[in-house]
């Protein structure tokens, strides 16, 4: 009985190959999107890091010398000895073809697992003790790996692309050899895992300070925000996957019906009958997801060109070089897969759990059914309307992302009456009898495609919302760094004694030395920066503000006012007018806010001379130089000889905007071409509809044939259909995507890390998604298409014949 | 009676009662002539070998055999929506070897007329959309004549339904009403009344033949039925692919 039933039902698939190849992609598709997000996740953070952290050395708090001198070997072993965790740097400059790269040499014995070094050696399959075996290696970027190769007197060279641009990553030993400066420390490093009770750096070693990791915070955090929005993008894609299956589900089991009521006629209980689907839907799921994580690999493999290295860190690092998938990603893929394959079919399920023995066949109704559409559309306005409950009663991350969801799936609900109501204001403008076909055909297709459409619905808004996200972002960090970055190049001393040298040296040389001084504040319960500046017209012109007072710079610079960073104001509500407690009895009124991205912390901004009044002892180590750009380069080689200052004390502008701006190309890449994955998911999903709706045009088309169409002409108007349709949820489409980036940028940034981006519009965007969509449909449609202009005569007429 | 306005169709109706009472076949112009026509579905043994028949202007003609002998096939021929292999068929004045598949939509959407067994209609569009479909689609709309012939149908209290809240015997007279709305010189019909039952299927037939005359439309009917058969002017037989 089983094994009858078994085989009756799994024939249905034998005489629908189609049928299952839909479903079987749909899964994969979905569970493919979602796991290629994840894989290029990875590898965007793992860049980023790679950017922000300089080969992570920057992750690591350092200790050095408060003088600035370099450190003995000693002072190394003591640390060591009383159980600091630490590893010894030796930073030098290198000329290689007439410009100065940076050459890190880092104890490889005290910290053997640097990401870098681990990285490239596996990639180079060597072993990394080999770095630290004489002559040793020197690991650095293609290009300068290529400029140091013909350099007889260095190391062999291991290219890498974990090593940032012009920067020379080594063993300790091998940079004294090449930098031939034995037995000297820059600095030292700061391992993680440190034990417990080691003695305080003030007891064993008094003259050096520790200084907290830098920057990497700061691009975290930014980044942090790109990923989330990623995820969403990628959960969105696996819902749009999903659409497919929960269709092709559907369709499946009504065409199965009267075999169901047949076994249940026969005595074939229901919960056999259940578990046999479940079986048949877990087996089909399993068989999708496994396609999929192959799919998304390769989509992963194919869209970041330095993935494999990703690959690695995501699914473990085997020695041998090839990538070995570890099983906790394989086994939450498939479950990504198996649950949303039942997530999917769950209302199929439930309503053929509850179908009477003798139903009758489902018949298909073609007249206009309003009070069903009108069902859908008032559902599909409660749910947006949950949404919108929720997040007025609630806020926070959550409540934002419950308004998100709630507008995409209400929209997606309320798109077919929508479309119904569009196709009810067409048909009362078409004249003759053809048009008045098309649009009353159109109607007809709507439940069949109205899947897909809807899938095309989220794919379309997904891509405005995230592409309008992404380039806002670009375009607000952009202008951002032009506003924050104005000077022309920073400088830091080593101490306010070289800070004063520095400044008298480039008074006469520079159009302005702006110092840069701020004090740590730690009263409240997260920690402020009050930095005091003194008045420029840099300041004046380019200050990202973003709320403030009329005269607001003059009441900053004669000190009556201060500036605070969005971060804090959104935090504590201080707005222009209000009072901010900069320090216990220090107050003032506050005069602009301005954006801080990518800053976790409070900032405000007073006048030089008020900061010293309340802390004399501030620091005066860094400033920023002003000059015409083309002296730049030369006036800071200048300035690092004359004063030997170490790699990183001069920072220019270009090179901290290049590397910016580098990491949202990349991101710019990934977003596209997702977004053409997704669009093309949507598109299989209209193709797949329109391949079985196919049964059911014919009747549609066969009376029209007859009555004196060509079958070339039926077939452009089906494609025509297809198009027309695409444009109008294409349409509709651009409102929720402005929408879901409003969502995404004022609403999910501000509750997830405090700063709100501002919203820019590209129309032009839009303009050349609408036409992608309409492509996307015209090619789903073409198939069919040919199909129709193909069709013999014969096929066409047996819908007349007597036997249908 | 309600008078005819259309002069030409006036004329067609007079030629066709004076050619229907005369025996001198030859000198009649004929409307229609299928001329040694065969066809072969592709994978299948001849369906049609040398066929001939022929039809004058407002002449009814019947054609019966049994199931499988071709009928359909041959008038689906003759409405130019299939090709045939062999032979000739000449409408009007036009040779359908010379048409290609646009020469032939334009015939069947101008010219000729069809009523099915079933599915006749087009499932999207209103009773007063499909009946005024044929003939809007061939720019001959005449909204009086559309409207005499839904009143003589019975069709008038059913204008705004869709045909799937029809019964049976309601869609085939929209289907009738559709093609007669285009006067057409030539109706095809294949077995019309076929899926009605009795009482039904001698009323539509009485409706449509009311029409037929009524035009001075050609008929060719496909019918099972001795009894209908008897009721046109002449009768064919189709067997072994040849017309008896
Ligand atoms: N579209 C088609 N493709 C292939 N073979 C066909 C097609 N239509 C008809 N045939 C074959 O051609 C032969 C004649 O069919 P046709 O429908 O013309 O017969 P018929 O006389 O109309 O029969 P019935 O009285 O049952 O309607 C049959 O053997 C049939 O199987
Ligand atoms: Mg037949």
């Amino acid at each position: 009985m089983i094994r009858a039933a078994t085989l009756a039902f799994w024939s249905h698939w034998r005489r629908h190959p189609v049928q299952l190849l839909t479903l079987v992609l749909g899964i994969a598709l979905a569970t493919g999107l979602w796991s290629a997000v994840q894989a290029i996740n990875a590898e965007a953070r793992a860049s980023y890091a790679r950017a922000a952290a300089q080969l992570g050395a920057d992750k690591f708090d350092r200790l050095s010398r408060s003088d600035g001198k370099p450190m003995s070997v000693a002072e190394y072993l003591t640390l060591r000895r009383a159980g600091w965790q630490v590893a010894a740097v030796l930073q030098g400059t290198l000329r290689v073809d007439g410009a100065s790269v940076t050459l890190t040499g880092i104890d490889l014995v005290a910290a053997p697992d640097l990401p870098a070094i681990a990285e490239a050696s596996a990639d180079s399959r060597i072993a990394p003790l080999d770095a630290l075996t004489a002559p040793g290696l020197l690991f650095a970027n293609a290009d300068l790996a290529r400029a140091l190769g013909d350099r007889p007197d260095l190391p062999p060279v291991i290219e890498t692309a974990l090593v940032p641009p012009r920067r020379i990553l080594t063993d300790i030993g091998t940079a004294e050899a090449v930098l031939n400066s034995t037995g000297q420390i820059s600095y030292l490093l700061v391992l993680p895992d440190q034990p417990m009770g080691r003695p305080p750096l003030t007891e064993i070693a008094p003259d050096l300070t520790q200084e907290a990791a830098r920057g990497t915070q700061d691009i975290t955090r930014l980044t942090d925000s790109f990923h989330l929005n990623l995820t969403a993008f990628g959960l969105l894609s696996f819902v749009v996957g999903l659409f497919i299956v929960h269709g092709t589900v559907g369709l499946s089991f009504e065409q199965r019906r009267p075999l169901i009521r047949t076994l249940r006629a026969l005595g074939l209980p229901m919960r056999l009958l259940m578990r046999l689907i479940l079986t048949e839907l877990l087996l089909l799921a399993l068989l999708g997801g496994v396609i999929g994580l192959a799919l998304g690999y390769l989509v992963a493999a194919a869209l970041l060109p330095d993935v494999a290295a990703t690959l690695r860190g995501l699914y473990g690092a085997p020695a041998e070089g090839s990538v070995s998938l570890r099983p906790i990603w394989l086994v939450s893929g498939l479950g990504m897969a198996v649950a949303g394959t039942l997530l999917a079919s769950a209302q199929t399920l439930w309503r053929l759990s509850r179908l009477p023995i003798l139903a009758a066949p489902g018949k298909h109704r073609w007249s206009a059914r309003p009070r069903a559409m009108r069902n859908q559309l008032l559902i599909g306005l409660a749910i947006v309307a949950t949404g919108i409950v929720t997040f007025a009663v609630a806020d926070g991350l959550i409540a934002g992302f419950a308004l998100m969801a709630g507008c995409l799936l209400g929209a997606a609900l309320a798109l077919p009456p929508a479309l119904a109501g569009l196709l009810v204001l067409g048909k009362q403008m078409a004249r003759g009898p053809l048009a008045e076909w098309i649009v009353a055909d159109m109607r007809t297709q709507l439940p069949g495609l109205s899947l897909a459409l809807m899938a095309l619905l989220l794919a379309l808004a997904a891509n405005i919302g995230v592409g309008t996200m992404v380039a806002s972002f670009r375009l607000t960090f952009d202008g951002w760094l032009d506003q924050r970055l104005t000077s022309t190049y920073y400088v830091t001393a080593r101490d306010d004694a070289q800070g004063t040298e520095l400044a008298n040296w480039l008074a006469p040389r520079s159009d302005a030395v702006l110092p840069i001084r701020s004090a740590e504040i730690t009263t409240g319960t997260y920690p402020l920066f009050v930095y005091g500046i003194v008045d420029h017209d840099s300041y004046r012109r380019h200050w990202p503000l973003i709320a403030a007072d009329a005269d607001v710079w003059d009441r900053v610079m004669t000190g009556q006012a201060a500036l605070i960073n969005e971060q804090m104001a959104r935090r504590d509500g201080l707005w222009p007018g209000s009072t901010v407690s900069l320090a216990p009895g220090w107050e003032m009124v506050v005069a602009g806010v301005y954006s801080d991205y990518g800053n976790p912390t409070g900032q405000a901004i007073v006048a030089l001379d008020r900061l010293l009044a309340h802390f004399p002892d501030v620091p005066n180590t860094r400033f920023g130089v002003h000059l015409p750009a083309d002296r730049a380069e030369q006036q800071a080689e200048a300035l690092r000889a004359a004063f030997d200052l170490p790699p990183g004390a001069v920072i220019m502008q270009q090179g901290l905007k290049a590397q910016s701006r580098a990491i949202f190309e990349k991101t710019f890449l990934v977003t596209g071409a997702l977004n053409v994955l997704t669009l093309g998911v949507a598109g299989f999903a209209i193709l797949t509809s329109l391949l079985t709706l196919w049964s059911q045009r014919l009747p549609q088309l066969a009376p029209v044939w007859a009555l004196g169409l060509t079958r070339s002409g039926l077939a452009w108007l089906e494609l025509l259909r297809a198009v027309t349709l695409a444009a109008m949820t294409a349409l509709l489409a651009v409102p929720l995507g402005l929408v879901l980036a409003w969502l995404l940028l004022s609403v999910i940034n501000v509750a997830a890390f405090g700063w709100q981006l501002p919203m820019y519009l590209f129309p032009f965007d839009w303009v050349k998604l609408f036409a992608l969509a309409l492509l996307t449909a015209a090619i789903a449609a073409a198939l069919p298409m040919l199909r129709l202009r193909r069709l013999p005569p014969a096929q066409l007429l047996k819908v007349f014949a007597n036997e249908n | 009676m309600v008078a005819i306005g259309d002069p030409g169709l006036d004329s067609a109706a007079c030629h066709a009662m004076f050619a229907s009472g005369s025996n001198r076949k030859k000198r009649r112009t004929m409307l229609l002539t299928v001329d040694h026509v065969s066809k072969t579905y592709p994978g299948g043994r001849p369906v049609l070998r040398d066929a001939s028949i022929s039809l004058a202007q407002g002449e009814s003609l019947s054609l019966t055999g049994e199931s499988g002998s071709g009928k359909s096939t041959l008038l689906h021929l003759v409405a130019a929506l299939d090709g045939f292999d062999a032979g000739e068929i000449t409408f009007d004045g036009t040779s359908y070897a010379t048409l290609d598949d646009s020469g032939r939509a334009a015939l069947r959407r101008d010219r000729v007329a069809l009523v099915f067994q079933q599915f006749n209609l087009i499932p999207s569009l209103t009773v007063a959309q499909n009946l005024a479909f044929h003939a809007r689609l061939a720019g001959r709309h005449d909204p009086a004549w559309t409207t005499e012939i839904t009143g003589r149908l019975g069709l008038s209290g059913v204008l705004g339904h869709y045909p799937e809240q029809l019964s049976g015997g309601q869609q085939q007279r929209v289907a009738i009403g559709r093609a007669m709305s285009v006067r057409p010189k030539l109706l095809l019909a294949d077995e019309p009344t076929g899926n009605l039952d009795e009482v039904a299927a001698s009323a539509v037939l009485d409706l449509m033949l009311e029409l037929v005359r009524l035009s001075g439309t050609a008929l060719l009917l496909v019918t099972h039925s001795q009894s209908i058969a008897s009721r046109l002017d002449r009768q064919a037989h189709l067997s072994g692919g040849r017309v008896a």
